[in-house]
């Protein structure tokens, strides 16, 4: 089992390197070639969740991501922002997506999750087991050469 | 590939060809160039994400700003998107059904009125 981690800084400009290094190590675990552009957008919006979340709660904490290949290929994105954050993952419905009132931080965490839903078929959001912080879980299926 | 962001005048239009990756970091340039047209006057914005290889909630929700700004200023806003990964993801969040989004620039620039089919125009 190949374990890959990466932790940065909660600035955006890190979000892209994060989907880099997590295609590269899916392409090597074997998830198939079709699901990449998935992986991808996938682990940049846990990213800027936890980006958005860090800088929300002024917290100057790593953004942490470990991808493994064990039996399937898994991604952890690890954020350190109080539970309670977690509850805004809620997926608008199409007709307040445009509303007037709606703001431009509730559009994105909605429309981010509703990627996530959207794409990752395993997909867990729990709190992480020590301390203060949430885990997006995420599984995709690899295929052994 | 980092943003590219082109501007050119189709008729009444004003397009803004977008090519790169749209995401948390670049997404703040995006928002300020869409600004920067509708404060500048333009009423009819089309952008044509065709060169676009990367779209992620950050820009997405750009692209929401940009249509609640012109629906304000009584304008229209449409896009131009072909491409399947991306129109899946417009799918996925529901934002289908929010943007009128046309496979061409000729599409999208026939006619003002058809960039927004869910509001009379004005009087």
């Amino acid at each position: 089992m190949a374990t890959v981690r990466l932790s940065f800084s909660p600035a955006p400009v890190h979000v892209r390197t994060a989907r880099l290094v997590g295609v590269a190590v899916a392409r090597r675990a074997g998830v198939a070639e079709d699901l990449l552009d998935e992986v991808r957008l996938a682990i940049g919006e846990a990213c800027t969740r936890a980006v958005a979340l860090h800088n929300q709660y002024n917290l100057p904490d790593l953004v942490m991501v470990e991808m493994s290949d064990a039996d399937s290929y898994m991604v952890r994105v690890i954020d350190r922002a109080p539970i309670e954050a977690s509850i805004g993952l809620t997926k608008l419905p199409p007709d307040e997506l445009a509303d007037e009132s709606l703001t431009d931080e509730a559009l994105t965490t909605g429309v981010g999750f509703a990627l996530l839903a959207g794409f990752v078929d395993d997909l867990q959001v729990r709190p992480v087991e020590e301390g203060a912080g949430t885990e997006v879980r995420m599984v995709w299926p690899v295929h052994r050469r | 590939m980092e943003l590219s962001l082109t501007t050119r005048t189709v008729g009444e239009h004003t397009v803004l060809d977008v090519g790169g990756e749209v995401d948390v970091y670049t997404a703040p340039r995006l928002r300020e160039r869409l600004v920067e047209l509708v404060d500048g006057g333009s009423r009819h914005v089309v952008v044509d994400l065709g060169r676009v290889d990367f779209l992620d909630s950050t820009g997405l929700g750009v692209l929401v700003g940009a249509l609640k700004r012109l629906r304000a200023a009584n304008g229209t806003f449409g896009l131009v998107c072909s491409k399947e990964p991306l129109l899946k993801i417009f799918r996925i969040t529901a934002l289908d059904q929010v943007f009128p989004i046309h496979p061409s620039i000729e599409a999208a620039t026939s006619t003002v009125s058809g960039d927004r089919d869910d509001t009379p125009p004005p009087a």
